[in-house]
């Protein structure tokens, strides 16, 4: 996903670090393979960045500067949710969605060349007080999902898939945003994706809530 | 033996599970927490979290000390299996907080499809961005 970025601004300080959330031995390999990065891609078996950094989703991303500070927390990539909008008669996605797609991905990506750019004088560098409004507040009961969940793939590790299965489940009631630790323990179709008609009933439930809340950034397409 | 999951792997330790409590030596408690037992309390550095008066024998058992106990007194997660082998426990919020407020991005060692472990702080001097992605 970030490939031509990292061959186009790879070489002004600047580099990706993609962390797969992925549990399953064996299941991000092809993925990476097929990328063929020159950025290091790390596997993340215990999601330890979602505890870490308050990810509940992908494609999410943290800019950190070459400090090693949070410039930018956790916030979806680039992202946009056009698969809610796939019209069944069509048999497609309408144009308007897959536009809002490219316009939000393109809006992403220039607000990282200009930080590349231009470092703290970025626009879309945050301020410590934006970063702390915009963060996850501390919340036990997510804190116990992430422990939760952390014990279940150690539990699946040693075999014990109905004790691994109790833990994921109340952790997913317990953080109930996360889509990443649903999508991590739910059923997967052939290829790997959770995206079957359980996925479809959760999305459904979103109702009005979005599947990747709008990111607040300069240059982002109004909301409708 | 008993394991412990924490966000930086697991480790065994001779403790002795009593429902949600967990027994075990204040060493072996010092050594997975950092937080050493003194006569003010639980103490990590230069901060202590004193025992609560009159509940000192749900804490501490001759050289024993009960995780349970203490981590719910943080507030921390700590949870276990159904036959209480296995446990987990989270970052303190204390902790947490004080990490969150000097917005320093979290330190992590992860590794790459090949095995080898990269940490966060391989990157310093470099911006990064700290991409999740996943195949399911």
């Amino acid at each position: 996903m970030w490939q031509r970025l990292v061959e186009e601004i790879g070489d002004r300080g600047f580099t990706v670090v993609a962390v797969a959330l992925d549990s399953e031995p064996g299941a991000p390999e092809p993925w990476i393979e097929a990328a063929n990065p020159t950025y290091p891609v790390l596997i993340d078996r215990a999601h330890l960045l979602s505890e870490l950094y308050g990810v509940v989703n992908v494609p999410t991303a943290v800019w950190i500067d070459e400090a090693g500070r949070i410039v930018r927390p956790a916030e979806v990539a680039g992202a946009y949710e056009a698969f809610r909008y796939f019209d069944r008669e069509q048999g497609a996605i309408p144009g308007e969605h897959l536009e809002r797609s490219k316009q939000v991905r393109r809006a992403y990506l220039d607000a990282i060349r200009d930080w590349v750019a231009r470092g703290a004088a970025s626009e879309h560098v945050l301020s410590p007080g934006e970063i702390q409004q915009r963060r996850q507040a501390a919340d036990p009961a997510v804190a116990e999902a992430h422990a939760r969940f952390r014990l279940g793939q150690y539990l699946e590790g040693r075999g014990d898939d109905a004790g691994a299965r109790a833990q994921f489940d109340e952790a997913s009631r317990l953080h109930p945003e996360s889509w990443a630790i649903w999508r991590q323990t739910a059923e997967k179709l052939e290829n790997g994706i959770a995206g079957g008609p359980a996925f479809a009933a959760q999305v459904a439930a979103l109702g009005e809530r979005r599947y990747y809340p709008p990111v607040e950034m300069a240059g982002m397409p109004p909301e409708q | 033996m008993t394991t412990i999951v924490t966000l930086t792997g697991s480790i065994e330790v001779d403790a002795a599970a009593e429902g949600d409590e967990l027994w075990m030596t204040a060493d072996d408690l010092r050594q997975l927490t950092g937080y050493e037992l003194k006569p003010e309390g639980f103490c990590l550095d230069e901060v202590c979290v004193p025992v609560p008066r009159g509940q000192e024998s749900e804490f501490v058992r001759g050289s024993e000390v009960n995780l349970g106990a203490f981590w719910r007194q943080l507030d921390a997660a700590i949870v276990h299996d159904e036959g209480g082998a296995s446990w987990s426990i989270g970052e303190p919020p204390t902790e947490r907080a004080l990490r969150v407020d000097s917005l320093v991005a979290p330190d992590f060692t992860l590794p790459d499809a090949a095995g080898r472990p990269h940490s966060l702080s391989d990157y310093r001097g470099q911006k990064v961005l700290l991409a999740a992605w996943a195949s399911w």
